[in-house]
């Protein structure tokens, strides 16, 4: 076990709607240790990307602490958080849409590092820069072209390359791959691998594929409708899910062989509004093991030893 | 292959677009057949022309910039490509239907989704609109959704219940064939698996032909008798699901399998297909797959592989496998 780097405490965001206040992230708490990588994975709108913002402070947080190296970094003034930012960066799911299609390559690499005022010099820069490209597999050849004349594979090695270029230690992947074809989502996920060994870097890796977040996790969260309902490391996640939506979420990937014995668990019904949500379980709905306790009473995420941690009134 | 007619032939079906920066060669001479009642599964990247050969099946493919080269694609016996638009018409949507990948932009939003059904039945069967009516709300019961939502618009249901609807719409006039174009890419796992359960189901009770094309190898495995791998706009590899699966020949396809993280096992690294697919307007000569492959001999850059039925029922486009062939 590595030191611990981040520490999220009763992480709170709410939006406000016209139907009422919408519970995004609900009360989320987890720790990352330095060098590791926690997956937090769910279906849309479980919350999963709000948590990696809020913890960025894109979106500010209703309520709760992100601790960052014994510091709380909500307590930070512009100018604290400004440079504290430099620390802590975010690759977005969408090379299509995430960057300026009228910056060339370079400019978009430099754009962090203008903006921060790194360095004096062009010749600096522009070192940096190509010094990046090289760390994230980009041809130097590339370096004047414009996003719309490369592929999603190299596109996102730019938005890599834009987290990087600042030196940070602690990296939200906020659906890196989800965009890309399984070939160069391979290509993707080594280069995150190999980055993470070379720079000892900390992810916060999202994700709604589970075979993904497998490859790459030492910790997994399964988030469901705001909140945490089950965390563990990665192995006794998938030996031994133990939340009925942990359960049936695994069952049913479809797997890439022939005749695999899987029993699949097909949940009824659709995940429930988080707009002004009942007490109780979020799952109640859906859960076959539902008794009237899950109505009245919300299920706290508690240790069940060996690391594991499960929010289910039936799992002890 | 084991029936004697299949409901689907296509026959060195080649689709060119036109564009500023050159021809695209989007389908390159597609040998493809499908039987009564088989479900065959149609992978391949993004890029690699599966829609576009089911746009081709259906006549919709935007002309200009698009055009058929060449090519017979005979369904019930019939060449397609030679009926008139009116005859193509009467066949889409009641013997050929299309689901596509995205059920938020494939419905109407200002009509209540009885009413779609229903539009479809009345456009193919003779019936009064009260018949239409009532089989609208069996198709949307058969997909599992309430009749007396028939009445609600689409914004009013969820992305999986779209896409149910999608499907009811697509089985309304009980084709022979459905092609299922990416049907579940939009939507959540445990919404996609109450998708792929319906879609197993109904393809039994209706006993339709379907096309599935996906990315995902793993939705392939669980729904589909035989698979088609595609690069560069032609199959390299056909075989039935437990072949493929079990004995992958194409290097291409062996890569692709490598690629998917194992939900079962640990690795420290995956095994990737180095570089990119080929640019669609100039592709490499020879096998399309030469520059990527990590067996490739001077032979795959001269000249194109042909198809070589390696077992019986597993066809593969390599030369490697050239020794191997018996027959």
């Amino acid at each position: 076990m590595g030191d611990r780097l981040l520490e999220v405490r009763n992480l709170k965001k709410y939006f406000k709607t016209k139907e009422g206040m919408l519970h995004a992230v609900d009360d989320v708490s987890f720790n990352i240790n330095k060098g590791e990588t926690l997956g937090l994975v769910g279906e849309s709108g479980c919350g999963k990307s709000t948590t990696g913002r809020a913890i960025l402070r894109i979106h500010e947080p209703t309520d709760g602490e992100v601790i960052y190296n014994n510091e709380n970094i909500l307590k930070y003034d512009k100018n604290k958080k400004k440079k504290m930012l430099r620390k802590m960066q975010i690759v977005f799911q969408d090379p299509y849409s995430s960057l300026n299609p009228r910056l060339s390559v370079f400019d978009l690499i430099a754009d962090p590092l203008y903006v921060n005022k790194i360095y004096k010099t062009k010749s600096e820069l522009s070192d940096r820069v190509k010094e990046v490209m090289d760390l994230v597999g980009l041809e130097q050849r590339l370096i004047n072209s414009y996003p719309h004349e490369l592929d999603g594979g190299r596109r996102q090695r730019i938005g890599i390359a834009r987290a990087l270029a600042l030196r940070p230690e602690f990296i939200v992947l906020d659906e890196p791959v989800s965009a890309l074809d399984v070939c160069i989502q391979a290509q993707i996920l080594n280069l995150m691998n190999k980055l993470q060994e070379q720079l000892g870097l900390t992810y916060l890796f999202i994700s709604h594929d589970l075979s993904v977040v497998r490859h790459v996790s030492d910790v997994i969260a399964v988030m469901y409708l705001g909140k945490i309902i089950e965390l563990s490391d990665y192995k006794s996640m998938f030996i031994d899910p133990k939340h009925p939506y942990t359960q049936a979420l695994l069952s049913a990937i479809p797997v890439p062989k022939v005749g695999a014995k899987r029993e699949r668990i097909i949940l009824e019904g659709d995940v429930p509004s988080p707009v002004n949500p009942p007490p109780g379980c979020g799952f109640y709905g859906r859960c076959k093991y539902r008794e009237d306790i899950c109505k009245e009473k919300t299920p706290e995420l508690l240790n069940i030893g060996e690391g594991r941690y499960v929010a289910c009134h039936f799992v002890k | 292959m084991s029936k004697n007619k299949n409901l689907l032939d296509i026959k060195n079906l080649t689709i060119h677009y036109g564009t500023d920066s050159g021809t695209v060669y989007a389908v390159d001479n597609l040998n493809l057949d499908i039987g009564y009642g088989e479900t065959l599964g149609f992978v391949g990247e993004t890029g690699a022309g599966k829609t576009t050969t089911a746009l081709g099946i259906m006549q919709l493919i935007p002309n200009p910039p698009g055009k058929i080269i060449d090519g017979e694609i005979y369904f019930e016996g019939e060449n397609l490509l030679n009926k008139t638009e009116k005859e193509m018409r009467d066949i889409r949507g009641s013997k050929i239907s299309m689901i596509f990948q995205d059920p938020m932009t494939s419905l109407n939003p200002v009509m209540t989704v009885g009413d779609q059904i229903a539009e479809m039945i009345k456009l193919h069967d003779k019936v009064t609109n009260e018949e239409a009516d009532k089989r609208a709300k069996e198709m949307l019961e058969v997909v599992g959704i309430r009749k007396e939502r028939a009445k609600d618009y689409p914004h009013q249901f969820s992305g999986g219940m779209k896409q149910r609807v999608v499907i009811a719409i697509a089985l309304a006039c009980h084709p022979s064939l459905i092609i299922a174009d990416e049907p579940t890419t939009a939507l959540d796992v445990t919404i996609q698996a109450q998708v792929l359960e319906l879609m197993k189901d109904l393809k039994v009770k209706y006993d339709t032909s379907m096309i599935m094309i996906t990315h995902d190898l793993g939705i392939v495995a669980e729904i589909c008798d035989n698979v088609a791998i595609m690069y560069a706009g032609s199959v390299i590899e056909y075989a039935d699901v437990n072949s493929l699966y079990n004995n992958p020949l194409h290097p291409y396809t062996v890569g692709l399998f490598n690629s998917i993280p194992d939900l079962d096992s640990e690795q420290e690294e995956l095994q990737v297909i180095k570089g990119h697919t080929p640019d669609p307007t100039n592709l490499p000569s020879g096998c399309p797959f030469h520059p990527r492959c990590p067996q490739a001999m001077d032979k795959c850059s001269k000249e194109k592989p042909n198809r070589i039925e390696v077992e019986p029922g597993h066809f593969v486009n390599c030369f490697l496998h050239e020794k191997t062939n018996k027959l």
